[in-house]
């Protein structure tokens, strides 16, 4: 299913810094790599991630997640795009998960297990240590939960995780002989990176979620200049520049510190992973300043476990965290306490994290029906709430819900006397971020995914205007080509480099093409730079020499002898820096150039001057014949 | 041994060669030079003759032997085929060419011969930066540094990058402007050869090196011109833009430093904007270039980027504005910023919304083609800078901020939201600076409600730096409405039930608080004081920090504001009153029931002073019990009057000394009180001389007078006591020796000295030195029999250095229990005021209950400066003791250290900078201690360890 396009087309390949050789024509047995994407899921949408590459000719799978919204076979990636039957391992030369985050992983198992794949995944050591518990949590809420089957089984969670090669930051992978990938810092989560796809001379960045301002716990995406051909960047924000995060933070702590003080509970409902960590180290750093004591709660259950990955995975975390855990790892909460179900009920102030985010289901309904009635507590929503949910609903300002018990009756209407407040803290790129990204790594070309189509139009706009590289923004199922320009290296020998070198004047200078002479040999795959004799030699031809006679008619009265003589002074007039002769057998010589007179034999006065030079002089022999055309000065 | 009788001869014969006469041979020490030359002609490998090298290397060479050295280190340079040898030789020419005393011209030739045949580049890189030490040592010398230049010129094509380097730091180290660096043909574009320039134009050529580091030297080398005055030219500054894209970090670190030195040379110039044909200032372009630079990708960049910004003064307002700019967006419509709506919200007089979901939703749609996501301007380059991940480049970043608002008002006024933000900032060192910077630009700006707010939620950090450096902050501000000095009593208060340790602080933050907004507390004050027009109310409880706080806020607002007295109450001035007395720093003087006034004080302490200079004689009955209640009416004067407390005291010490010296003479007896009487003399005549700053030379000499009649008295009575001619006569002298050096000191005092000791002292000068000790005895006595009584002339503004310790407060019962031989720490926390150069001069004693005494010296780190004249120390000093019975007080205070030498001069100088001119300072100096506080008793207990 995946094509190479077998482009053929003028271009240009550098042979050394100073060295640029034109051609014109291409043996066909070197072919111009194309790099392609196609999108099996991605594209124009947010929700699964997943990117085909292909670069020259190897296959790599960017992210593998999945839809969140959707409970049929359209939450999965459709790999027949890639094969109708059989396994993908003989399509793919490698996967690559940028984070932990399910639209970006949670395709995995059915993808390696399921459909079939045993090649290399590679993914960084965070992602590789909770992307499994988040799989876990999925598969129990999915299959033991709904009642699925047909899911992925915690085996083949285990199984897909074996096939995985951990990858440290900034760390050049070789993949195979050809493919190598290097990831770098991208904020977002722990543990998510920008992946750097290479093979030869081109290559592709793959940025996954990635954030530009540093927060509480992560730093700030980087990557260096590397030029790659293409950036595939998100876009969830492309429309968005977001205020600075201090005034957010600075509210969000406001709140909560004058609900406490009035002696109120808070209740923050959050997702296991990510922005939780990020709150709770702001709390905790709040409370350790400011020397508060009410208790703060973190709900049980996975987020344990990945507390213990976010300890362990210190120099993934911000420089603050990185500098102080020496004296103490910032993730060691003092103020955070594991929450029992009975504390929800315990009198005084408290804060509680729980699980899960849109107050849809799980502890965080339950903590939320209880406190709901009393006007001095506050429930904060640090996140988008889907719409159908509670949160969704509180969000909007309804005051009254009704309740739903075991199938779906509704057992009673609760009062929502509490406050609620909407702080959002979100980790992707804004538009300025984006674009900052592209400065960074400045590539020739870009490509949108993980966005809305309407807004990614507007970014797509700017990035051309701004950067003035294509920017391309496939759709589901879309096939991108991009034509590169890969430079091909040529053996040049050493001899001819040090013949031109004594030729030219003073030092080679980096940044300036320079024109030389040579033979180029395209032999058994390989492409050399000679001079011309030894390809001469080598392919066993003798030379030809090629010369070029001109004859230009004068008038002028003198002899020949004279004539000749006028003609050698006026070319010493002419040509100061060449070395001209007259010799006295009556031929002027300019450097290869021999300049005869004769006198046509019917008009005395008509001169005939006859000039002949070899091919490699055709610059400054046709010169002179132009110049002996115009005559001779008076 | 036998080794250094060969290098005698070695040097001797080597001398003998060059044929220089005697000069060399003074030579004394042959050793270092001939030691070397044998060592290496042993050396039979690079690997040895290296060796010998690197130990060679770390012994000094004295000035004369260098040359000597150098020549022998040359001929082995010739010699050697290796080239690390070559490269240590030539770094040791380097070395040794920085020798003190050692001029070294005479080896730059040889230094530029061997660059000829040198082949290596490494060495060849090495030898150039030999040349640039020798060059650097010989700046007059023009003719060498010509050739310097030249040499480096040549070596400029050079393929390997260090020679080039090295090339281009001699040409920025030397390079000259007014000198072309050949004779001047022609300087058109067309010349053919490099060699027609400036140093300025050869040194830009290498901006587009194609090595990163030559780069970055050419930069370095250009901005070393600007260094050494030279003036850079206009045309380099597009050249440096360029750079500023480089991909090498240290390459645009450089040239964001030479884009800024530019815009700092032609601010003015007018510079086009590329793609339009719009022109703009240089200065601006400048900015908006560096403003750029703060979201480089390497935060070295951007700190330096930051840094920069805040040195640029000149750059328009409309553009430095910008910076603050960050237009926000959502889904393509326009957003306000949490800022605006703050603001908004304030101006609408709707307090604290926010409640509701989305109100920060956006409102008008955004013109697409308008938005303009990668600003080539300053857009938003602080607040980028404000977040950035690095704290090094928020803090360079908050300090660009201070320094560019302390020059524009209205840019002050806008960048108050961003600092205030940055008080929540995570490191603690970040918050700390943006509340200094704060306080600097405080003058400038008026807070609002909600910033208020915002501010006043930090008071609740549990670190004490943060929450004085607030305090201090707050003594600054100016706020805009009566509410806002309630929230900030509010919290003021708030803080001090939750830190009972910061009362000091608050009460002074009040103070200042309620002194600056006296319009504002006027309409609270009923409510702040809880009075009723009616009824009588509860009379608060006096020893309440909380209402003495509000009280020092009142009484503050009520000096500039003379119907506020009305408001109060009666037992309200019964506390004036007593605060007055008891915290009279915090409550000032009230023109409230007759109390007297800053100027009548100082005509109080005026009159006293006449009053006691109307006495001629001490001697007449009467006179010394004057002198008794006028000393008591000073202290108190001075305990009252803040103002004039240096003052007071200076002279109630002044009149002491003098009591006590009048008391002994009259002593007719000799007995054995007067030497008890001159020992406390003693320490007061240090106090008066050390522990007072801003006293004029008069003064000095006044208590210098006094001190040798207390000397004399001393002499007289040793003379008496212990007869003996040897003993006097070494007193004698050493008395003789002061009279001339206080004539030597204070000379132009003089005049002033008229009936005085000193100067019956000195008419009788020529007898004394010539007499026998027991003759100048009694002349002595005599003399200071007839003495009269010098009057003391106020300086204007005397300040006593003056230390109190906060903590440990002394009132503590229980004892501080640790076990013997181990220690224990004990924190101090003390204000120090008018003390100069408290780093060195303020030390701990601890002075346990056997006598044994300790003296400990804090660390520098432990002095915190939260404002002029104060210094807070903050430290622990360490106790041990062996086992005690029970628990006992040992005794903690704080003492001045002096460096007094015999003639008591030398410590004294910041009080008299001008009189010590070219006086010779030899003297020995002997460090002696001053009380600087009162001591403090803490119980301690060392327990016996338990086995």
């Amino acid at each position: 299913m995946i094509h190479y396009f077998n482009t053929l087309k003028v271009f240009t390949f550098v042979l050394h810094p100073w060295l640029v050789c034109k051609l014109t024509d291409m043996h066909p047995s070197i072919l111009l790599n194309v790099c392609m994407c196609c999108f099996a899921g991605a594209g124009q949408d947010v929700g699964r991630s997943c990117i085909l590459v292909s670069i020259g000719g190897k296959n790599i799978m960017l992210d593998c997640g999945m839809h969140m919204g959707y409970n049929d076979d359209r939450r999965f990636p459709d790999f027949s795009y890639i094969t109708q039957n059989g396994r993908l391992t003989e399509f793919l030369d490698c996967v690559i998960i940028s984070h932990f985050h399910l639209d970006h992983c949670g395709a995995l198992p059915y993808m390696s297990e399921m459909v079939g794949y045993d090649g290399p995944i590679y993914m960084t050591h965070p992602t590789k240590a909770i992307c499994p518990i988040l799989l876990e949590d999925f598969r129990k809420i999915t299959v033991d939960k709904k009642g699925e089957t047909n899911f992925f089984t915690s085996q083949m969670i285990k199984d897909c995780m074996k096939k995985v090669v951990p990858l440290n930051l900034h760390q050049t992978v070789q993949v195979d002989e050809e493919l190598e990938i290097k990831a770098y810092y991208a904020g977002h989560v722990l543990g998510a990176a920008m992946v750097q796809i290479k093979v030869g001379s081109e290559s592709v960045v793959y940025t996954g979620d990635y954030n530009m301002t540093p927060d509480r716990h992560l730093g700030a995406a980087w990557i260096d200049k590397c030029r790659p051909d293409l950036l595939i960047s998100e876009s969830t924000y492309a429309t968005t520049i977001r205020d600075s995060k201090r005034c957010r933070e600075r509210d969000f702590l406001k709140k909560v510190h004058e609900t406490v003080e009035r002696g109120g509970k808070v209740l923050i409902p959050v997702f296991a992973l990510g922005r939780a960590q990020e709150l709770c180290i702001l709390l905790e750093t709040f409370w350790e300043r400011m020397n508060l004591k009410a208790p703060i709660y973190f709900s049980t259950g996975l987020t344990e476990k990945a507390n213990h990955y976010y300890k362990l995975f210190i120099t993934w975390t911000n420089q603050k965290i990185r500098k102080t855990f020496v004296q103490r790892n910032m993730f060691e909460f003092k103020h955070i306490k594991a929450f029992d179900r009975s504390y929800a009920d315990n009198p005084g102030p408290m804060v509680v994290f729980a699980t899960p985010g849109m107050l849809h289901a799980g502890q965080s309904l339950l903590i939320f029906k209880k406190w709901a009635g009393n006007e001095k507590n506050m429930v904060i929503m640090p996140g988008y709430c889907v719409q159908g949910t509670v949160g969704h609903k509180i969000l909007n300002g309804q005051k009254k819900l009704e309740m739903e018990g075991r199938a779906t009756v509704i057992i009673g209407t609760l009062d929502v006397k509490l406050q609620v407040e909407y702080m959002s803290f979100s980790a992707h790129a804004d538009a300025k971020g984006i674009m900052q990204l592209i400065r960074m790594a400045e590539p020739r070309n870009m490509l949108l995914v993980h966005g809305e189509a309407k807004k990614m139009e507007f970014l797509k706009d700017k990035i051309e205007q701004e950067f003035s590289i294509s920017c391309y923004m496939p759709a589901n199922g879309e096939t991108t080509s991009i034509v590169t320009n890969p430079s091909v290296p040529v053996d040049i020998s050493l001899n001819l480099l040090k013949r031109e070198m004594a030729l030219g004047g003073p030092l080679p200078d980096a940044k300036r093409p320079r024109t030389m002479h040579g033979t180029l040999i395209m032999k058994d795959n390989s492409l050399r730079l000679v001079s011309p004799e030894q390809a001469l030699k080598e392919l066993g031809l003798s030379e030809h020499q090629l010369r070029f006679t001109c004859r230009v008619q004068l008038h002028d009265p003198h002899s020949d002898n004279d004539t000749l003589g006028r003609i050698y002074t006026h070319l010493k007039s002419v040509l100061k820096t060449y070395s001209i002769q007259h010799v006295p057998d009556g031929t002027v010589i300019v450097e290869s150039i021999v300049i005869k007179v004769t006198s046509s034999a019917e008009e005395p006065n008509l001169k005939v001057i006859l000039l002949s030079w070899s091919y490699q002089d055709e610059e400054l022999g046709s010169f002179l014949s132009t110049l002996l055309k115009k005559g001779l000065p008076s | 041994m036998s080794a250094h009788i060969n290098h005698v001869v070695v040097v001797l014969q080597q001398v003998s060669l060059e044929e220089v006469p005697a000069k060399k041979l003074r030579l004394t020490k042959p050793s270092k030079s001939a030691a070397l030359h044998i060592d290496l002609c042993k050396a039979t490998s690079p690997t040895d003759a290296l060796q010998y090298l690197l130990s060679f290397a770390r012994r000094p060479v004295e000035a004369e032997s260098v040359e000597g050295v150098v020549r022998i280190l040359l001929e082995h340079y010739y010699k050697e085929s290796d080239n690390s040898v070559r490269l240590k030789i030539a770094s040791l020419l380097g070395l040794l060419s920085k020798t003190q005393g050692f001029a070294p011209d005479c080896i730059v030739d040889d230094a530029i011969n061997t660059l000829n045949n040198e082949k290596s580049h490494q060495v060849l890189a090495q030898l150039l930066g030999t040349l640039l030490i020798i060059g650097t040592q010989l700046p007059d010398k023009i003719a060498v540094v010509q050739r310097l230049i030249d040499v480096a010129c040549k070596h400029l094509s050079s393929t390997y990058f260090g020679v080039r380097n090295k090339c281009l730091q001699l040409l920025g180290c030397l390079g000259t402007v007014d000198k072309p660096l050949s004779k001047e043909t022609d300087a058109g574009p067309g010349a053919q050869t490099s060699h027609v320039r400036d140093v300025q134009s050869v040194i830009s050529d290498y901006f587009q090196d194609q090595d990163p580091r030559v780069r970055t030297a050419a930069i370095k080398a250009m901005l070393q011109l600007h260094e050494r005055g030279m003036k850079i030219q206009q045309t380099i500054y597009n050249q440096a833009c360029k750079l500023l894209s480089d991909d090498y970090e240290q390459v645009r670190s450089a040239a964001v430093q030479m884009v800024w030195v530019l815009s700092q040379l032609y601010p003015e110039s007018i510079v086009p904007i590329p793609s339009s044909n719009e022109e703009i200032r240089l200065v601006d372009d400048s900015f908006g270039k560096i403003c750029h630079m703060v979201s480089d990708g390497s935060w070295v960049v951007r700190v330096q980027a930051a840094k920069l910004l805040g040195s640029m003064h000149q750059v328009s307002p409309h553009f430095l504005e910008q910076t603050l700019d960050k237009k926000l967006m959502s889904d393509l419509r326009r957003k306000r910023t949490a800022h605006e709506r703050a603001k908004e919200l304030y101006a609408s007089g709707e307090f604290s919304s926010g409640r509701r979901w989305a109100d920060d939703a956006p409102k008008e749609k955004v013109d697409t083609s308008g938005v303009n996501l990668i600003d080539s301007g300053a857009c938003g380059a602080f607040v980028h800078g404000l977040e950035d991940e690095m704290y090094e480049v928020r803090i360079s970043a908050v300090e660009a901020l201070c320094s560019l608002a302390q020059s524009s008002p209205s840019f002050a006024e806008k960048c108050l939201d961003f600092l205030v933000d940055m008080f929540n900032d995570e490191i603690e060192e970040v918050r700390l600076q943006s509340i200094h910077v704060l306080r600097q630009i405080s003058t400038h700006i008026t807070l609002r409600e909600d910033q208020l707010d915002t501010v006043l939620a930090v008071l609740e950090d549990s670190s004490r730096d943060i929450r004085e450096a607030l305090h201090e902050l707050l003594c600054y501000t100016n706020v805009s409405t009566k509410d806002c000095i309630q929230l900030a009593l509010v919290e003021l208060l708030k803080n001090l039930t939750k830190y009972p340790t910061d009362r000091n602080s608050v009460w002074k933050c009040l103070k200042f608080l309620g002194a600056r907004h006296p319009t504002l507390v006027l309409p609270i004050v009923p409510e702040l004081l809880s009075t009723h027009p009616y009824f009588d109310t509860p009379e608060p409880d006096m020893d309440d920090p909380a209402y003495i706080a509000v009280l020092v806020l009142v009484f503050n607002a009520a000096k500039s504001c003379p119907t506020m007295p009305a408001l109060f109450s009666d037992h309200t001035f019964r506390h004036y009153a007593y605060l007055r007395d008891s915290l009279s720093h915090l409550v000032p003087h009230l023109r409230v029931r007759n109390l007297s006034a800053l100027e009548s004080a100082q005509n109080f302490l005026q009159d006293s002073l006449v009053r006691v200079s109307a006495l001629q004689n001490l001697e007449t009955p009467g006179a010394q019990d004057l002198l008794e209640f006028t000393i008591r009416d000073l202290l108190r004067l001075g305990e009252l009057q803040t103002e004039l407390a240096g003052s007071a005291d200076f002279c109630a010490t002044y009149l002491h000394c003098q009591l006590l010296l009048t008391k002994a003479l009259q002593e007719k007896l000799w007995t054995m009180a007067v030497p008890l009487c001159l020992k406390q003399n003693w320490l007061s005549f240090d106090d008066l001389e050390f522990l007072y700053s801003g006293l004029e030379t008069q003064q000095i000499a006044t208590i210098h007078n006094i001190r040798l009649q207390a000397k004399a008295l001393q002499l007289i009575l040793t003379a008496r006591s212990k007869p003996g001619v040897d003993r006097v006569l070494g007193a004698c002298e050493k008395f003789l020796q002061d009279v001339e050096s206080f004539q030597r000191l204070f000379m132009t005092e003089l005049p002033h000295f008229q009936d005085s000791f000193v100067e019956k002292l000195l008419e009788l000068m020529p007898r004394l030195t010539t007499c026998k000790p027991l003759d100048l005895v009694k002349i002595l006595q005599t003399t200071l029999r007839q003495s009269g009584f010098i009057h003391l002339k106020l300086p204007e503004q005397i300040h006593r250095a003056s230390a109190t310790i906060i903590e440990p407060t002394g009132e503590s019962d229980n004892p501080l229990k640790f076990t013997t031989g181990l220690v224990v720490a004990l924190d101090i926390d003390a204000t120090l005021e008018h003390v100069q150069d408290p780093q060195t001069s303020v030390k701990v004693q601890v002075l346990y209950p056997d006598g044994q005494s300790h003296i400990i010296h804090p660390k520098p780190g432990d002095f915190r400066t939260p404002g002029p004249g104060r210094v807070r120390l903050i430290t622990q000093v360490y106790l041990s003791h062996s086992a005690w019975t029970e628990a006992c007080q040992i005794e903690v205070r704080l003492l001045l250290a002096y460096s007094s030498s015999s003639s008591k001069q030398s410590a004294s100088k910041p009080a008299w900078n001008e009189s010590m001119g070219g006086l010779p300072t030899s003297e020995s100096c002997i460090e002696s201690t001053i009380h600087l506080s009162k001591p403090v008793k803490v119980f301690i207990m060392p327990k016996p360890a338990r086995r």
